[in-house]
């Protein structure tokens, strides 16, 4: 019992980061350009 | 061009540049910190190669702080800084680079569509994220916790529930809110209503410290409505992208001549009556206007339908939308922007368009049976709880409840939205783009294809028919002096496969709105208008005053060469026609060009009604005629005459090789040359008529078995969990079918021939509902 004391609040911030990932890549524009995205990891002199 | 005519024309190169520079100024948009911010549509851009080259290509320029390209909505952004000592030509560099741009006006971009695509987004990670939780927490409820356990569960359940459905719910509560003011019931009033009562209920039920909360079902719905509705959002946004790349340069401008003689480059709202305008060879003339100055022809087939071009010489009156073809003219504007032809085009179509907006979609119309239904039988369990249990409130407020979350079912909200998304990914591979999913639904129950001829059946370019008179030696002088101009007719002509080898041409002129010049064997030729041309030619020839549109051609002192020109129909135009009348379609042309040339194509084709000579509202009219008849009319069409056709028509179909106000009318756009694509889309959308109408069923299957359960309070939020889930895979698999239809497929005739016939009524609520419980 005293353990999910720990558990929840844990389980719920690493689920909190990943959403406010999400939410802050989306601000950043990361998914605007999905294929360009693709297409830009072959670039080797990036 | 390739002679005198081009570069005699009054703008000198660095004019040039300089009204350039101020267009690409007047498409940009500032930023914060005083640089200039343009966008580029780039059609051809699709590789790593292509960004690197037009990044470090426009980086190089001076000016240039940032060249970002996307290659998602194939444009490129710039971010620069303007400097009078060196005017920068984006375009220019970009086609020194190997790619063909047009500037990409920032008002046009529907930057609220992306706003609230964001914004759903955002409430779908929100959900996702509670539903996750929520639903984890839950399990181990169901799995036997202790009494301790579950109640700090519930709470934590609550706590992340509560605010990610009062945040997720936003986009359902402002279209239930705008439903309910238009007194109108949509899918989403019932949604909105069962997840605040759910959520209500559950916070009630957790204060006076009972276990029987419905957290996690209030975000999981959400969570998978919120899917369907991105969806259904993301195919729109994607047509619409796809739908302005393919806009050229339309003239946002032109360029003015000032009382001083200088030229300046002025948005189309600044141009009032009576100023003086000039086009170059190529460009379309913007406004409605009289030649002033110059001679040239015109190509008026986006504006009347005629494929033969007229001469253009001072005096005459050209509507906007004309394409100069030949020769520089100076213009006086007649009538400002807002009176011009194609705004009258524009007003003709909002008022067809709105002639036609009584459609409902779907899955509209399976809300206005459903949600009546789905209300009243939850206050019927209500009702029926409170005389069994003899006024136990608490109880059958919660039996209601249940109903009203098992019966708004994710696979209900996913039906419609995920087939259509499927189909139009489909038809994107196929070349079509579809505007929305109305335009599928529509598309399936036609019943009758209307055609415009030029740009439709036909390419709009013309070709050689016949050829009166001449030796081989003048065909092939002909073809050869026609290549150096870039005339469509000359091009026909310079399409010829004569033998050239030997010949020689000399002092080749082009006279801008006669034809072509040169010296051959110190002897003139011409090729061009019949009177021009007879001015030198020894004998006449054939008899003058034939309804063909023609070039001639003659060398000096001698036979007059006539070259018929016909218009060369789409290569596959036979047998989309055929498989469109095999599909039960009725068929028939509408068409502003002559009567010969229609009533050639159409008895090419087999078509037996075909209307010539036909003015806009003479299109609108007939269609609407068909329509008022209980037809579902197909419009297929490219012009600016058809517009108001393309808006009028149950569903309209546009090549994009169109014009700008063309696509932007209708429903559908094909790209590419080929006239199947107008059998593939009829297909696919007739196919995802049946899909839809089969997840319909699976949806309500499921509903049917649920419900009865849900009304006599069996139901867990487990079982309810699963079955919820599964209907919605189930629907999810069934669309992803839709893949499968292959392009040379055979239309689904049969499938098709029940609904089409209950389509011609929307409003009985009956048929419908039989309709989609089959």
């Amino acid at each position: 019992m005293n353990l999910l004391m720990f558990l929840i609040p844990i389980a719920l911030f690493l689920g909190c980061l990943g959403l406010a990932a999400f939410i802050w890549s989306l601000r950043n524009g990361q998914y605007d350009d999905l294929d360009g995205a693709a297409e830009r990891i072959l670039d080797d002199e990036d | 061009m390739t002679c005198c005519s081009a570069s005699s024309a009054p703008s000198s190169a660095a004019l040039k540049q300089q009204l350039d520079h101020e267009r690409t100024v007047a498409a940009s948009h500032t930023l914060p910190d005083g640089s200039l911010q343009t966008d580029f549509i780039v059609p051809a851009m699709h590789c790593i190669g292509c960004i690197r080259t037009i990044e470090r290509g426009l980086a190089e320029l001076p000016g240039v702080n940032n060249a970002r390209a996307n290659l998602s909505t194939k444009r490129v952004t710039v971010q620069w800084q303007p400097r009078s000592d060196a005017p920068v030509n984006f375009l220019q560099s970009l086609a020194d680079l190997g790619f063909e741009a047009s500037l990409f006006d920032l008002e046009d971009v529907s930057s609220s569509a992306r706003q609230s695509g964001r914004q759903l987004l955002i409430c779908l990670a929100v959900a996702g994220f509670a539903a996750a939780n929520v639903m984890l927490l839950s399990v181990s409820v169901w799995s036997g916790a202790d009494a301790e356990t579950e109640k700090l569960f519930q709470l934590i359940s609550g706590l992340i529930a509560v605010p990610a459905c009062l945040f997720a719910v936003r986009p359902f509560l402002t279209s239930a809110l705008g439903a309910l003011r238009n007194r109108r019931l949509n899918m989403d009033v019932p949604i909105t209503l069962a997840v605040l009562m759910a959520l209500g209920m559950s916070i009630h039920e957790s204060l006076i410290g009972h276990h029987e909360a419905y957290f996690d079902a209030s975000v999981t719905l959400l969570f998978f409505l919120l899917i369907g509705r991105y969806l259904d959002h993301m195919m729109r946004e994607r047509a619409h992208s796809a739908i302005m790349q393919l806009s050229r340069l339309v003239p946002a401008g032109a360029v003015r001549l000032g009382a001083d003689g200088a030229q300046s480059y002025v948005s189309l709202g600044e141009l009032s009556e009576g100023d003086e305008i000039m086009v170059a060879a190529g460009e379309r003339i913007p406004v409605d206007a009289r030649v002033v100055d110059g001679f040239s022809d015109l190509d008026r087939s986006l504006v009347t339908g005629e494929t033969a071009s007229v001469a253009a010489a001072p005096g005459l009156e050209v509507e906007a939308g004309v394409l100069n073809l030949s020769g520089p003219l100076t213009l006086q504007v007649t009538r400002g922007a807002d009176k011009s032809f194609v705004a009258e085009v524009m007003s003709m179509m909002e008022a067809a368009e709105h002639s036609k907006s009584g459609y409902v979609r779907i899955a509209d119309r399976a809300a206005r049976i459903y949600a009546p239904v789905v209300h009243i039988l939850a206050a019927l369990s209500f009702v029926g709880w409170m005389i069994a249990t003899g006024g136990d409130w608490h109880t059958s407020i919660y039996v209601s409840i249940a109903v009203l979350i098992i019966t708004c079912p994710c696979a209900l909200g996913l039906a419609v939205p995920i087939a259509q998304v499927v189909a139009a990914n489909r038809l994107y591979r196929s070349g079509v783009m579809v505007k929305d999913g109305a335009a599928l639904e529509k598309l399936a129950e036609v019943d009758t294809a209307v055609f415009d001829k030029t740009g439709t059946l036909t390419l709009g370019t013309p070709h050689i028919s016949s050829i009166e008179g001449g030796s081989d030696t003048d065909h092939a002088l002909a073809s050869l002096l026609a290549g150096l101009s870039s005339h469509p007719a000359a091009k026909a002509v310079a399409r010829l496969k004569e033998n050239r080898a030997g010949l020689l041409l000399s002092d080749v002129t082009e006279h801008a709105g006669f034809g072509l010049e040169a010296v051959w064997k110190s002897k003139k030729v011409r090729l061009g208008r019949r009177d021009w041309v007879a001015e030198i030619a020894g004998s006449l020839g054939p008899a003058d005053g034939h309804q063909f549109s023609e070039v001639c051609f003659a060398v000096g002192g001698g036979d007059l060469v006539g070259f018929r020109l016909s218009d060369t129909m789409r290569a596959d135009a036979p047998s989309t026609v055929a498989a469109l009348r095999s599909a039960g379609l009725d068929l028939e042309i509408l068409s502003g060009d002559a009567e010969k040339p229609v009533r050639s194509v159409a008895a090419a084709l087999g078509i037996a009604k075909a209307r010539s000579a036909l003015q806009p509202a003479d299109k609108v009219e007939r269609i609407e005629e068909l329509q008022l008849s209980g037809r579902k009319v197909l419009y297929a069409g490219d012009g600016l005459n058809d517009a108001p056709a393309l808006s009028a028509a149950h569903v309209s179909i546009a090549p994009a090789s169109g014009s700008d106000v063309g696509r932007a009318s209708s429903d559908l756009v094909f790209t590419g040359k080929s006239l199947g694509s107008v059998m593939v889309a009829l297909s696919v959308a007739r196919r995802t008529g049946t899909t839809v109408r089969q997840n319909f069923a699976l949806a309500i299957s499921y509903n049917c078995i649920a419900i009865p359960f849900a009304v006599l309070g069996y139901v867990t939020p487990l079982i309810a969990a699963i079955a919820m889930s599964a209907s919605s895979i189930v629907v999810v698999a069934n669309s992803l079918r839709l893949n499968l239809v292959k392009s040379g497929e055979s239309i689904p005739v049969a499938a098709t021939a029940a609904p089409a016939q209950s389509v011609n009524q929307f409003e009985p609520p009956a048929r419908t509902r039989r309709e989609a419980v089959k």
